[in-house]
């Protein structure tokens, strides 16, 4: 008998070490997978250097010159730094418009403080506040209200019918009401925002509750949970994915809705700045601008990405949808 | 063990299902008389579809008989409840708590004190030598090692019978094999009752005391084999093989009755 529990021991450690190994293959590859990295392997930067190549080129006096397309429409337009400013000219306008509009000055305030006085650290911060703001309330409605939809069929039918009727409206049909009722501002953006990213939160959060695989609520019941424990130990977490898949699209929605926003009903922000450029046919600045709406959307949703990956570092399709 | 009251005590119990179609009554379960008594380690063995999974998830209380009478631990069933642990097949760990936390959901539902919940489940790790992938989740472990989780988180909420549900079902051979000689070592540690579903004949000679075998559409029980042999068994000695063909035999024929029972594939 303790001769063939020794036996039996080794064969358990042989499991244990091929799941070790099993895990340790894994790790590298989720780290690949993650963070800023794939932006800045040089693979991935050939096809952007290739375009602003090309852009380049479209701006030059030898464009121009070229036999056939000499005096075209195409040439017409496109040598127009009106209509397509070359990138460098974009480079120094964007520079221009992150720096400082004063020179330094120690009674006016802080080093610091005259660092981020430019108009671009000002119109990023404006549109941030408005989408981390917005998109605060939508969360702190969307996901209580999901909550509730998702676990009671009272609940659910009473508010149900309303939410379908809401829901197909895109957020920019409601900017004429937002001003009406908001005036200009900050408000309005809030407003759609909010209207923006609270029907994918709402819509996930409920099926997220309600597609909870039944074997997690047996177990549960056997192992002795009751109401309570069985929601917030159970459900919720089981439901979480599909939450945060929601507060991920949702926002999207309110990354666009935040720029809309401003180009109609806000003074200020990302979005204003592109419209009020193009006014005064700043069209360099106009292209500065986009690029910064560009890299703040790809900040925000990286952030939302590493934070998908931590709160769900227990989920399997996770890793799998990764690698 | 005679003489005890039984630990499971089933009578006259029925199970009907109405058919999708809503015309057909099937009976999932028909006139089960079964006493389970402390300490037996007893098979349910049968064809899929013969309804021993239903009968297992009756007695865990997750669904109910449409009539008949079933006590567990002196008292009637009605819920789920900590007194039936069950293992599933698909294991059902919770998959956002780490091993660590699986284990000791249960003794946190049942009120117990910190260090108390610390070194239950402390124990039950070492015992099926889980020490080293406390703070894994289940997604980083096999199938194997998954179902060493499931059986600890079931004997840490120490109830006094276990119920199993093919709980070795989808495992490869070694590894199965491995399992059911730790289940046999822990059955004959602490004495526990343990409820055993399974479809395999060699799995249920090599476990059980006695093996329950079931019918084919109603689910009754058709005999109960003692099974004698002393242990550790042999599964190539001439004894063991024959209680393996006479169980062999007696699913075969329930198998037929499946196959005739069921609608013909063009």
């Amino acid at each position: 008998m303790n001769g063939r529990f020794k036996n039996e021991k080794q064969t358990l450690q042989g499991v244990h070490s091929r799941d070790i190994e099993h895990s340790a293959a894994e790790t590298p590859r989720r780290e690949k997978a993650q963070g800023l990295k794939p932006f800045l392997a040089a693979k991935s930067l050939i096809l952007p250097a290739f375009l602003v190549l090309l852009w380049g080129f479209f701006s030059t006096e030898q464009f121009r010159e070229i036999p056939i397309l000499k005096g075209s429409v195409i040439v017409d337009k496109l040598s127009n730094p009106q209509i397509l400013p070359p990138p460098w000219i974009v480079l120094k306008r964007w520079i221009a418009y992150a720096s400082p509009l004063q020179p330094y000055d120690k009674t006016q305030g802080t080093y610091l403080q005259w660092l981020f006085s430019g108009e671009l650290p000002i119109d990023l911060w404006s549109s941030l506040q408005r989408i981390l703001t917005g998109f605060a309330i939508a969360i702190a409605l969307a996901v209580p209200l999901g909550i509730l939809m998702g676990a009671n069929q009272s609940i659910y039918d009473f508010v149900n019918p309303s939410i379908q009727v809401l829901r197909p409206i895109p957020p920019i049909a409601w900017i004429p009401l937002a001003m009406l009722w908001f005036g200009l501002g900050d408000p309005p953006a809030y407003f759609l925002i909010f209207l923006g990213a609270f029907f994918p939160i709402l819509i996930n959060t409920i099926g997220g509750v309600r597609n909870v695989d039944s074997i997690y609520i047996r177990a549960a019941k056997n192992l002795g949970a009751k109401r309570i424990a069985l929601f917030w130990r159970i459900i919720l977490p089981a439901a979480t994915p599909q939450i945060l898949t929601g507060i991920r699209v949702g926002l999207g929605v309110a990354f666009i809705c935040v720029i809309i926003a401003e180009m109609i009903a806000v003074q200020s922000g990302l979005g204003f700045r592109i419209l009020e450029a193009r006014e005064y046919s700043y069209t360099d600045k106009v292209i500065a601008g986009m690029f910064t709406i560009g890299l703040l959307g790809l900040a925000l949703d990286y952030i939302i990405t590493r934070l998908n990956g931590y709160l769900l570092r227990w989920h399997r399709t996770l890793d799998q949808a990764k690698n | 063990m005679e003489a005890q009251n039984p630990v499971i005590q089933i009578s006259n119990l029925n199970k009907e299902f109405v058919s999708k179609q809503g015309f057909e009554r099937v009976f999932a379960l028909k006139a089960i008389n079964l006493e389970v008594y402390q300490g037996e380690f007893v098979c349910l063995l049968g064809p899929s579809g013969c309804g021993k999974s239903t009968l297992l998830n009756v007695i865990a209380g997750f669904s109910e008989p449409t009539s008949g009478t079933l006590i567990a631990n002196g008292k009637a069933i009605s819920d789920p409840g900590p007194d039936r642990a069950m293992v599933f097949q698909e294991y059902a760990l919770f998959p956002w708590m780490t091993v660590y936390k699986n284990v000791a959901f249960g003794l946190e539902l049942a009120g117990k004190a910190d260090p108390e919940i610390r070194a239950t489940v402390n124990l039950w790790l070492q015992k099926l030598q889980l020490q080293d992938f406390r703070g894994r989740f289940p997604k980083d472990l096999s199938g194997g090692m998954r179902q060493r989780v499931a059986i600890a988180r079931a004997l840490a909420i120490d109830s006094p019978m276990l119920l199993m549900d093919e709980p070795f079902g989808a495992l490869d051979a070694l590894t199965r094999r491995n399992l059911q000689d730790e289940l046999l070592r822990i059955w004959q540690e602490l004495g526990k009752t343990i409820l055993f579903v399974t479809h395999g004949i060699d799995e249920s000679v090599y476990l059980a005391t006695r093996v329950v075998v079931m019918t084919y559409r109603p689910g009754q029980i058709k005999k109960i084999v003692p099974i004698d042999l002393p242990r550790p068994r042999d599964p190539n000695s001439a004894e063991f093989n024959a209680f393996a063909r006479q169980l062999r035999e007696l699913v075969a024929e329930e198998q037929l009755a499946r196959k005739s029972h069921e609608p013909k594939r063009p």
